[in-house]
């Protein structure tokens, strides 16, 4: 019994961890939905840029880790720049769907730079200690532990940026209401490029983090996708929603590996788009999304 | 350019494909007073705002705030400049509180950089009290709206939400103030107690104030000057009792003389 206890918590806490990463990179999505309605596919790319860019400056120019982490962030804004100003500012006015696969060709691109610069293989960071820490019997290694903390921190940052902050209560005005907006001096422009930075930024600290546990490669793309459900899951315009959502997902996927994958292997993979799939048929508009509600 | 003249329009013309929605129009906003446009549904008029608030650019004329050509300016720098809106169909922001939606209005005036405003530390946070005390103290009061100012504004009714329109605009202590039907869909009463917040603001603030409306009644009290749009020309320009004796404008309202006879 206490032994199954043990067990449980040793998946929630991993799941917690992986999960608020997810969680973080949830929020480059959400952000970029809510000010823009664009659902941007190349998220998962803008993860793994900057877990290459991090990993690149610390075994191949040899920076230490957090210098390298610092100038990662610094790229990243830079990237959410370009793409906002190269990409997406002269697709104004045209369909959201042209715009979303506009993103998906840019997930393509993306993918290819990074494997003409990089190559193929997978390489390891090997910055954090390896060795596990004990608490109270359940076994995390330092780099969930730093995951947890660092996501964590960085959404209840954000949550308060929104709430209070003048440049988050800008985004949400925007959000809200475009014309409405611009009409009290607010550039939406502006609020446009800060969305894309703020989400780059993230996810590559997303990157950077999975990168950390599971190896840099090509394949770390591929978080975008499962990050895919959580945003669903939590309603794609909703911040608490993201995080929520993110923190489920990562949980889901740790639950199912340790107790359904004996049965069905591979199942942590699926499962928590099975339950997005449940959901979504309840709550058409994930969990905490908005009911776009016309009164006529 | 006359002293006076706050906003004038030269001669704008604005077409969308083979729809000419404005055609040729002129039209001078002189200080402190309050300039009424009135026309049937589809006769420019929310056209001529918004081309005014920039949002949309005219194929052909000029635009002017006192003796600064505006018609190229970036929308969202007409709120610097002190010309504020409200609009046709409430366009609040829902999900925040009356007096979030409010401060809004003020806020493209703070000078407090981003990191400061991150921290809420120094410069933001003397901005934001006096801000909120002037909020408070003029505005909430003037358009008696005490009541529900920490009330998240989608939950309000319609009537209350135009007014919480009026008030983000004034948050923005504009010189011109152009208001898009601010009495659509009201009752007798929501229209009186509008048109006294619209008056005061007027002699009050010293506004000069650009309207359009449907209401008639209200117009013809209220207004300094009216000007009469149909199919997106202007047919007629004057004093309120000027317009109401006008062949042309009561015309366009019920038609022609004749026809109207023989149709009784």
């Amino acid at each position: 019994m206490e032994n199954e206890f043990l067990y449980f918590m040793q998946f929630l806490l991993s799941g917690l961890s992986i999960g608020s990463i997810y969680a973080l990179v949830a929020l480059g999505f959400v952000l970029i939905y809510k000010s823009t309605s664009i659902l941007n596919l190349a998220q998962g790319e803008f993860l793994m840029v900057g877990a290459y860019v991090c990993l690149s400056l610390t075994l191949d120019y040899g920076l230490d880790f957090f210098t390298s982490f610092i100038i990662t962030m610094v790229f990243s804004v830079l990237l959410g720049l370009l793409v906002e100003r190269m990409i997406l500012r002269p697709l104004i006015g045209e369909p959201i769907i042209s715009v979303i696969m506009v993103t998906l060709g840019l997930t393509y691109v993306l993918r290819g730079v990074v494997i003409m610069i990089w190559g193929n293989d997978i390489r390891q960071f090997n910055v954090f200690p390896e060795q596990p820490i004990n608490l109270w019997g359940v076994k995390l290694t330092y780099l969930y532990l730093w995951s947890m903390g660092v996501s964590l921190l960085l959404l209840t940052f954000f949550a308060i940026f929104f709430k209070y902050a003048r440049t988050g209560i800008y985004m949400r005005a925007v959000a809200d209401h475009q014309t409405a907006a611009q009409s009290m001096g607010i550039s939406v422009k502006r609020i446009f490029a800060i969305s894309w930075c703020i989400a780059a930024v993230v996810s590559s600290i997303g990157g950077i983090l999975v990168g950390n546990i599971a190896g840099v490669g090509v394949d770390l793309s591929y978080i975008g996708l499962k990050v895919l459900p959580a945003v669903i899951l939590g309603g794609l315009d909703s911040v608490l929603g993201a995080i929520i959502g993110g923190l489920v997902v990562g949980v889901l996927e740790f639950l199912s590996a340790g107790y359904l994958d004996p049965y069905l292997p591979a199942i942590n993979e699926v499962f928590p788009f099975v339950v997005m799939v449940l959901v979504l048929m309840i709550k058409p508009y994930g969990l905490f999304g908005t009911e776009e509600i016309e009164r006529v | 350019m006359n002293q006076d003249t706050v906003i004038k329009a030269i001669n704008i013309s604005l077409a969308f494909g083979g729809v000419q929605a404005l055609d040729a129009v002129s039209a001078e906003l002189k200080k402190g007073e309050i300039f009424a446009v009135i026309g049937p549904n589809g006769a420019g008029k929310t056209c001529l705002l918004n081309c005014i608030s920039r949002f949309y650019t005219p194929q052909q004329g000029q635009l002017f705030f006192k003796k600064k050509e505006i018609t190229k300016v970036a929308t969202h720098a007409i709120a610097k400049l002190g010309i504020a809106r409200t609009f046709q169909n409430v366009e609040l922001f829902k999900g925040m509180t009356v007096l979030d939606n409010i401060k809004l209005g003020r806020h493209a005036f703070l000078k407090a950089g981003v990191f400061s405003d991150i921290l809420y530390f120094g410069r933001t946070r003397r901005e934001e009290l006096k801000l909120r005390r002037d909020i408070e103290e003029n505005i909430i009061d003037l358009l008696e709206i005490e009541a529900i100012r920490k009330k998240v504004v989608g939950t309000l009714p319609y009537g209350l939400q135009k007014r919480v329109e009026l008030a983000r605009a004034l948050a923005m202590r504009p010189e011109v103030l152009l208001l898009d039907e601010p009495m659509a869909g009201m009752n007798l009463e929501e229209t009186e107690d509008m048109a006294r917040f619209i008056l005061n603001v007027n002699r009050m603030w010293g506004v000069s104030i650009i309207l359009v409306e449907h209401d008639m009644g209200v117009v013809m009290d209220i207004s300094d000057h009216v000007c009469v749009l149909e199919f997106g020309s202007k047919i007629a320009d004057g004093s309120p009792r000027e317009i109401q004796e006008n062949k042309q404008v009561i015309r366009a309202y019920l038609g022609d003389d004749r026809k109207t006879y023989s149709r009784l």
